[in-house]
């Protein structure tokens, strides 16, 4: 039926419907329906419903896999499949990107199912909200476009900030959410503005068209060699929105307090998927929109990459929690990620490939860190770092997990870490002039003091004796067993066939080429 | 040049981490079976690779590379898996594959505290892994990595089984090593784009080989010396040259027995190797810049290290400052970029293996039995188990350099080579390191002759005179010592085993500008920084 013709007035703009491709937006849908699925399982079934919800968001998950893999085959003959003029768009970047999010989603959810359900929580509405900030995150990895960017990064915040308090009764777990979300919401006002300051520049929210308007002026077509003042400063300030997301220096304070407070599953979550998702954010910022503006964002993210790489590395090495520690190796982690992009105005896709590969491996082995953490806290109750010590002498198989991980996060070959870390070498030294090889000697010196907070966790799992000298063992649940297994074999293929990651991460993403 | 048999360097190199993986399946309370397939994969890889190499290496043809295989590895950067074996490689691989099941067989019935033997054969197989790979690596990534590798194992070696201090040591040994490599990451990279042919074509590839026939062509003087600044860091610490030395003494001091003696016998080597392999053929120029400057280094590295073992009062820190002297020589050689020069080092380095890897059993096994390595307080080892005294004063005989022992070889060509560095290589300064060296033999005969006899000779100290621990050596020490003591008296005797495989490869290293003479140098056409005369002056 067509209304339009029904309607009296000839000259109201009508409203097309622009065209969904159904398929393209198929992960979303999936997302979507397993999340409200869930809710409605336990507002039918209550308690009833419980043991089942852990394993429901899983499938929901696994099952989201299945078009993003249809999608990547279809990709070499479709191309990239652009939606809404060009504000929401999957392409290999988005795919491999999407991939990750569910797949560390799914690990996640792995660490969660005994933790929450032993422990004094709420179930289904955990992993709805859960599922619903992974859509935020999917969603992300597809905006190319301002108000986009913007809906996925609060879809994907503001359960976040829920989970972040999700241990009943906890001081410090509420305080853990209250700071995330006072800083997370004086994040999205900075940011607000500065989107609202790019708007009112460049009319436009699409950026492939902002990246336009940022080279040359709208009115007149001259190209904007020089800094406008009002374009620098919007700019800056997106990119600092996402600097606190991704808990870049100075913007990090929040992390340390939120990630010790927070249970378990839902740190190494915030830890990894959802900095990730900030990453995406500020790589599709920083390579379609502000790419014409290398001259701002450059000198700006040198200055957030050699920031968080000392200050986090040096306060790392003071810490006596092993999640505070974990919390400051992440800012500078995060320092490590956002050095290509202080190159990336001159070596666009190696930086990109290598940003890709970066987090790919990050995920794997931060992961695989938390699910230690996680099993080992079963035992001793205890997120110190004493509580390390000793685990060989009565959990072999996770102290050699967790040596794994640590080396691979300090970058040492063969394991994961180290292609990671090369290849942001790789694209800093490729760059060649004198601020990015003084980048390359910082990245260089910071693997060197990073390495030493990795190792002295190492050497308290083997050489130091177990606290009270109690020795019994660990009973790793199967959930958390298959988790630590998955993040292991991936952090070890990584290492040494990088050739399998690589292959998927070297995606083209800059506008216009 | 087409050998059937590329499989046989990635076999070599893989089997140990293979019969790693099997032992971590088998249960940790089967020590038994551990070690016997510790030893049957370690053994019989020496037994099989020995024979293999003495009898399809191509001796005749010892300069070119060999058993080559050539794969994708990671395209994006386009490193590849390229592995080789030529003349110079060929004795440390040969050491490498002796070394590691002696070490098995010393270590069998007297593993350090906390015991669990399982988890240090693992770690020694893993070792054997990284060390054979660094050594047949021809791609660059491929050697960083393997390079990279053997510090794992190490690490965990002296933090778990250590000394009293294994945390400092332990810790150290890994920080220093990594900022060396950090460095040299940095320097392969910015060879990988910086190396463009005549035509300004980028090379882009991190095959060794195609590096050394670059030899550093077209690249600015300035990059020439940082790229080689930063490979110098990363060998350099590894090897370790003074003043990087520092975590030698304490690493070995608190490492358990056979980790001493890998690390004395082969992972010194690695970097030393990575002169000779990298640094030198790929950037010739630069190195004659840097060559002073190395030697320097080694000389006071001889000089210092011999001082500092006097000041010892600990046997096994003395023999590990006697490491620092020693390999001050093999860089000595190294430094003077002559055929002669690097020739001597590849035998100073087989020989450095084989008698400090002596010296540290025996150092083992007297701490075993006196609880002790304080020197003031051990005394009269020939009368309480004389025969392992007479395997120290060997051991020690070998290691000051006298001539029909293997360690004479290693020291006197390197001295002799100083006398007539290669072109470019100012001779006067390199005459006055040849006259500071020879004094470090003197030091180094006061030292170890001053070791022996406070230790072996003598009456037994009171506290131990009747310590019904003290015995000779066992059955495991005297199979674990033989091949060893051996090879110190064959290569001491024939020289020309290893002199005669390593001088092909070596010379083919050499840019033909380092060691050409007269009418050939002339026809040469080399740059100015080959030039005799300018450096002369």
């Amino acid at each position: 039926m067509d209304f339009s013709a029904a309607l009296p007035v000839a000259d109201v703009v009508a409203f097309n419907r622009p065209a969904i491709d159904w398929h393209a937006a198929s992960p979303e849908l999936i997302l979507l329906g397993f999340g409200a699925l869930l809710t409605l399982v336990d507002v039918i079934f209550l308690d009833r419903a419980k043991q089942y919800t852990a394993a429901l968001a899983g499938i929901g998950l696994l099952v989201t896999m299945v078009p993003i893999l249809t999608l990547a085959n279809d990709m070499s003959e479709t191309g990239p499949r652009v939606m809404f003029d060009g504000a929401y768009v999957i392409d290999e970047f988005s795919l491999i990107m999407k991939a990750i999010f569910i797949l560390s989603g799914y690990v996640v959810i792995l660490l969660s199912t005994n933790y929450i359900a032993e422990g004094d929580y709420w179930e289904s509405e955990y992993y709805g909200l859960m599922l619903s900030a992974i859509l935020g995150m999917v969603v992300m990895a597809s905006s190319r476009d301002l108000i986009s960017i913007f809906v996925a990064f609060e879809l994907l915040s503001i359960p976040s900030y829920m989970l972040a308090t999700w241990k009943k009764r906890s001081l410090e777990s509420n305080e853990a959410g209250l700071k995330y979300y006072l800083m997370g919401v004086f994040a999205s006002a900075i940011m607000l503005y500065g989107m609202s300051l790019l708007f009112g520049a460049s009319g436009e929210t699409i950026l492939t068209k902002v990246n336009a308007s940022l080279s040359s002026d709208p009115l007149t077509g001259e190209s904007l060699s020089s800094s406008t003042p009002v374009l620098t400063l919007a700019v800056i300030f997106v990119i600092v929105g996402f600097a606190f997301k991704v808990s870049a220096a100075p913007f990090h304070n929040w992390a340390p307090d939120t990630y010790s407070g927070a249970p378990i599953p839902v740190t190494a979550f915030l830890a990894v998927a959802s900095k990730i998702a900030g990453f995406v954010a500020l790589v599709q910022l920083v390579f379609v929109g502000f790419y014409a503006r290398a001259d701002v964002f450059q000198p700006l993210m040198w200055i957030l990459a050699a920031a968080s790489m000392i200050i986090g590395n040096l306060i790392a090495l003071r810490q006596t929690d092993i999640v505070r520690l974990m919390a400051y190796s992440g800012v500078a982690q995060a320092g490590f990620i956002l050095a290509p992009l202080a190159v990336a105005g001159d070596v666009g896709d190696q930086a990109l490939a290598s940003i890709v590969s970066y987090l790919a491996i990050y995920a794997a082995m931060n992961l695989g860190a938390f699910a230690v953490i996680l099993a080992a806290a079963r035992k001793t109750g205890s997120t110190s770092i004493e509580s390390m010590n000793g685990l060989f002498s009565y959990a072999p198989g996770l102290a050699v997990a967790m040596t794994i991980f640590m080396f691979a996060l300090a970058g040492i070959p063969p394991l994961g870490g180290w292609f990671a870390k090369f290849q942001i070498f790789f694209a800093v030294v490729e760059q060649g002039g004198t601020w990015a090889i003084i980048l390359g000697v910082l990245l260089a010196v910071n693997s060197v003091i990073a390495l030493y907070y990795y190792a002295s966790v190492a050497r308290r799992i083997w050489a130091d004796q177990a606290p009270d000298g109690d020795l019994t063992p660990i009973r790793i649940p199967p959930s958390l067993g298959a988790a630590l297994v998955l993040t292991v074999v991936a952090t070890l293929v990584f290492g040494f066939l990088p050739g399998a990651v690589s292959q998927f991460t070297d995606v083209g993403l800059i506008a216009g080429g | 040049m087409n050998y059937d048999n590329d499989w046989f360097l990635s076999v070599l190199t893989f089997t140990p981490l293979v019969g790693a993986l099997v032992m971590m399946l088998i249960p940790k309370a089967d020590e038994a079976f551990h070690k016997a397939i510790a030893l049957a994969v370690s053994g019989g890889l020496f037994l099989f690779g020995t024979f293999y190499l003495l009898t399809e290496f191509d001796f005749d043809n010892s300069g070119e590379m060999q058993f080559n295989f050539d794969t994708n590895w990671i395209s994006v950067i386009n490193s590849r898996y390229i592995v080789g074996i030529d003349g110079m490689a060929l004795p440390l691989v040969l050491l490498t594959l002796l070394v590691v099941p002696l070490c098995v067989i010393y270590s069998w019935n007297h593993f350090p505290e906390p015991a669990n033997p399982k988890a240090m054969l693992i770690l020694i197989l893993i070792l054997e892994t990284g060390m054979i790979g660094t050594f047949v690596a021809e791609d660059l990534i491929l050697f960083f990595v393997f390079f990279e590798v053997v510090l794992l194992p190490m690490f965990f070696m002296i933090a778990v089984w250590g000394g009293p201090d294994r945390r400092y040591a332990s810790l150290k040994f890994f920080l220093y090593t990594l900022f060396g490599s950090a460095l040299m990451i940095l320097a392969f990279l910015s060879l990988f784009f910086l190396a463009e042919d005549s035509a300004g074509n980028s090379l882009r590839t991190f095959d060794i080989q195609a590096l050394t026939e670059w030899g550093g062509a077209n690249l600015t003087r300035t990059a020439g010396l940082l790229i080689f600044g930063g490979m110098f860091m990363g060998f350099g610490i590894k090897v370790p040259m003074f003043p990087f030395h520092t975590w030698l003494p304490d690493a070995h001091t608190q490492a358990p027995t056979v980790g001493s003696v890998i690390l004395a016998a082969v992972l010194l080597k690695l970097g030393t190797y990575g002169f000779i392999r990298i640094a030198i053929p790929i950037l010739p120029q630069a190195a004659v810049v840097w060559a002073p400057w190395i030697g320097l280094l080694a000389v006071i590295g001889i000089i210092y290290g011999a001082l500092g073992c006097l000041a010892q009062t600990d046997m096994k820190r003395l023999i590990a400052f006697s490491s620092v002297s020693h390999m001050g020589f093999v860089m000595l050689g190294i430094a003077t970029l002559t055929t002669f020069g690097i020739n001597a080092a590849v035998f100073g380095m087989v020989a450095h293996g084989l008698i400090t890897g002596i010296l540290f059993f025996v150092a083992g096994s007297v701490k075993d039995r006196y609880h002790t390595l304080e020197i003031k307080r051990l005394g009269g080892l020939l009368i309480q188990a004389p025969r392992m005294g007479w395997i120290l004063g060997f051991a020690t005989m070998a290691s000051l350099g006298l001539p029909g022992l293997a360690g004479f070889w290693g020291e006197f060509p390197a001295i002799l080579a100083a006398y007539n560095p290669a072109n470019g290589v100012s001779e006067t300064i390199f005459r006055t390191y040849m006259v500071i060296a020879a004094v470090g033999t003197v030091l180094a005969a006061g030292y170890l002759l001053w070791l022996l006899q406070r230790t072996a000779f003598g009456e037994p100290s009171e506290e131990f005179a009747n310590d019904p621990e003290i015995v000779d050596a066992n059955k495991f020490e005297y199979v674990a010592w033989a091949p060893m003591l051996v090879l110190i008296v064959v290569l001491g005797i024939f020289p020309n085993l290893i002199f005669k495989t390593s001088d092909a490869a070596v010379e083919k290293s050499l840019h033909p500008c380092l060691i050409a003479e007269g009418d050939d140098l002339a026809a040469l056409d080399c740059p100015a920084v080959f030039d005799v005369e300018v450096a002369g002056g």
